[in-house]
């Protein structure tokens, strides 16, 4: 019979050796097989230090400035931001005139009036970013078949998968900031040679760093000196890029420096809470073996 | 335990007032102050506290999301958006919602494994574990009904792959696919009924949780020795002894669910789930919420035909299966020792099985390809083994070390050279044998 109980037990160890066999021999396979990659991103994403990772992390200011600047300036041309409206751009530190004034420069398309018939008026801070085609079949059509994405969301809809047991250590370091990395690296890895031998399709652009393939549509959208920054900072794509993907994590969670403040107090709170009530206990429980 | 042996005396006017007419203030008295709860269980039985925190938290902030949501595949993904940029602390709400769900099944599974382990559903609680497993089930149900109405990619194609299980059953399948869709893909009628279900499981869960307490106050809890309480000494009141360290306990759960909730709310979450569902684009990997991954892999481990049975339907068949084992273990057990303290192969295999659990789940995470299809059958296979040959066949050949003779003694015996008190003096008077 131990026989039998032994025999069990290895079953579950020999599928444990297995999976590690496994893990490694995919792996290996993998890096004889550069031309043909199976699985992407081809290239990790960078970590970036940001100044909203951490327990305490808020968002700069001036850099969420520079990034909506990059976004106006290149990025609006083809994605849209329908999720933001102009009045959360106080965030960013603008005033209320600022604010105004920044809408007032985009025209909206409203409607019906009494009349019935749509109308374009200057926006208000109450509008949201008006997106820059009509419909997703004439963003599709202008940009090769694939419409290009939403960007509200997009810090927090991208991400790589950071395996085990990385992702372990993650909830240590609070690490959340899978979205922005992924951005800053897939804008700055345009440059690269694919390996020889691989495969462009007609019409994409090679990236280590996309996500579901060896390349993709967007062809490289920043260049040095693209967009002029009037507080000295420097004006390269690492630089915009980085500015970018803040402001882009800024866009999907508007409200994280609040969440994060109030996650201290509430933490602080549980743990005297959680000591005084630990000496209750003690108390209560003296004298009553257990 | 039951009303007949109630110490509940009325002092006030109002109290004696009540008594006569609805003994709600007796109830009260008799469950959660005077009950008695053995005096040696430890941090694994707070659990059950917790889990009815968790409930009333996940139904609270419910209620007060479903204000703002629009059930409608035009509106939900931007309705939940405005939640969380709109709403006053609409954030909170939403990430304490999403995250509960997570940390509620995180509890589920401590209670289970605490009652596996320590043999909690044994005679006479068999009643009292089975209503436990319906509870489970109706939290499955309830979180991937849940989780479809963010109507993300994750959500769409989560429900399109959940309910195409349906139709590998034969004869009725499509047609319970088709009645659980309300067409025959999800669509806006899914979106519709799934929101209005989502809404009322969670009341159901309640009612299978008065009962299964209901159930609880009738046998009284088992403890981590596994022997029946013999006498006063072996109890203490549940108020204030229970009710303090369960409230500890709860403060510690909570203080980890509010590191996840305020720090790291995403990181629970599937990124593709803040992409808007589109039914023409399937992502590169459907993967469900970490707490169905175990039976996810079991699902996708029969790659294999067994006779009439196409690989599509063993599947089901497994997933299902790997449930209903819950339900049968008070009678696949036939050791006559509760707790496994006193068991030792048991143990070992309670432990080899916690194991097999989490590498399933971990399985469950990968692309069903390469070796990992071998590992998951593997795993699958000592899965159901635990419970149809370990389980019945350690109970007849294990030799059990030696049982104390009650709690009081294993107490004791376990402070030896400690200074407890004789356990009759803690023991407060209200506190019946």
């Amino acid at each position: 019979m131990k026989k039998i109980l032994t025999s069990l037990a290895l079953i579950g160890l020999v599928a444990a050796g297995t999976g590690a066999a496994a893990t490694w021999a995919i792996a290996a396979e993998e890096a004889h097989n550069a031309a043909a990659p199976t699985h992407f991103p081809i290239d990790e994403p960078k970590e970036i230090s940001w100044s909203f990772a951490g327990p305490f992390g808020t968002y700069d200011k001036a850099q969420l400035q520079r990034g909506l600047k990059v976004y106006k300036e290149v990025c609006s041309a083809c994605h849209s931001m329908n999720l933001v409206a102009f009045r959360t751009l106080s965030d960013l530190g603008y005033s209320d005139a600022q604010i105004k004034s920044l809408s007032a420069g985009y025209t909206i398309h409203d409607g019906p009036n009494d009349a019935g018939d749509m109308f374009d008026r200057p926006g208000k801070p109450s509008d949201y970013f008006p997106p820059p085609f009509p419909n997703e079949q004439a963003a599709a059509s202008a940009n090769g078949g694939a419409a290009p994405p939403d960007m509200s969301l997009l810090a927090k809809a991208r991400g790589v998968e950071r395996g085990f047991p990385q992702f372990v250590f993650d909830i240590f370091t609070q690490y959340a900031a899978g979205g922005p990395d992924y951005i800053h690296s897939l804008l700055t890895g345009y440059d690269q040679t694919p390996p020889a031998g691989m495969v462009i399709p007609e019409g994409t652009h090679y990236n280590p760093y996309f996500v579901s393939g060896v390349s993709l549509k967007m062809p490289k959208p920043l260049s040095d000196g693209q967009v002029t920054y009037d507080d000295g900072s420097p004006q390269t794509v690492d630089q915009y890029a980085r500015d970018v993907s803040a402001f882009l994590m800024w866009a999907a969670e508007p409200h994280m420096e609040d969440r994060k403040k109030t996650g201290f107090r509430v933490l602080v709170f549980l743990l005297l809470f959680g000591a005084l009530v630990y000496l209750t206990k003690r108390k209560v429980w003296e004298g009553v073996a257990h | 335990m039951s009303e007949g042996h109630s110490t509940y005396t009325p002092k006030t006017g109002i109290e004696r007032w009540f008594d006569a007419r609805l003994p709600l203030p007796r109830l009260v008295y008799d469950s959660f102050i005077a009950y008695p709860v053995p005096r040696n269980l430890n941090y694994a039985w707070t659990f059950g506290g917790i889990l009815a925190i968790m409930l009333a938290s996940q139904i609270i902030t419910g209620i007060v999301l479903a204000m703002h949501y629009a059930a409608d595949t035009t509106l939900a993904f931007d309705s939940v958006e405005k939640i969380m940029r709109d709403v006053n602390s609409g954030w909170l709400l939403r990430y304490l919602h999403a995250t509960g769900a997570s940390f509620f099944f995180m509890a589920v599974y401590v209670h289970i494994f605490r009652g596996l382990y320590y043999g909690s559903y044994k005679a006479p609680r068999e009643l009292l574990w089975i209503l436990g497993c319906i509870i489970y089930l109706l939290m499955m149900a309830t979180a991937f009904m849940g989780y479809v109405l963010p109507w993300g990619q994750m959500s769409f194609w989560g429900a399109t792959v959940i309910t195409g299980f349906f139709s590998a059953i034969p004869l009725v399948g499509e047609w319970i696919q088709q009645l659980l869709l309300g067409g025959f893909a999800v669509d806006n009628p899914t979106l519709n009924r799934f929101f209005s279900l989502h809404y009322l499981l969670p009341f159901m869960i309640a009612g299978v949780v008065i009962l299964h307490i209901w159930a609880l106050h009738v046998t009284g809890q088992s403890n981590p020795t596994g022997i029946e309480v013999k006498s006063k000494t072996d109890t203490v009141a549940f108020t204030p002894y229970a009710t303090i360290k369960d409230a500890f306990g709860s403060i510690v759960f909570l203080f980890f669910f509010a590191y996840f909730v305020f720090y790291i709310p995403n990181f629970l979450m599937a990124p593709d789930n803040y992409i808007v569902a589109n039914p023409l684009k399937t992502p590169a990997h459907i993967v469900p919420e970490w707490y169905f991954l175990p039976f996810y892999a079991i699902l996708r481990a029969i790659t294999f035909n067994i006779g009439p049975i196409n690989s599509k339907l063993g599947g089901v068949i497994c997933m299902f299966g790997a449930i209903v084992m819950l339900f049968l273990v008070p009678w696949l057990d036939t050791s006559k020792v509760r707790s496994a303290v006193y068991r030792p192969w048991y143990k070992l295999f309670f432990w080899l099985f916690v194991a097999d659990a989490v590498l399933l789940g971990w399985l469950g995470s990968q692309p069903a390809e390469g070796s990992y299809v071998f590992m998951a059958q593997m795993a699958t296979l000592f899965y159901f083994a635990f419970f149809l040959v370990a389980l019945p066949v350690l109970g007849l050949i294990e030799t059990p070390r030696r049982l104390p003779n009650s709690i009081t003694e294993a107490v004791l015996e376990k402070n030896k050279g400690g200074g407890g008190h004789p356990a009759g003096a803690a023991a407060s008077p209200e506190t019946k044998g």
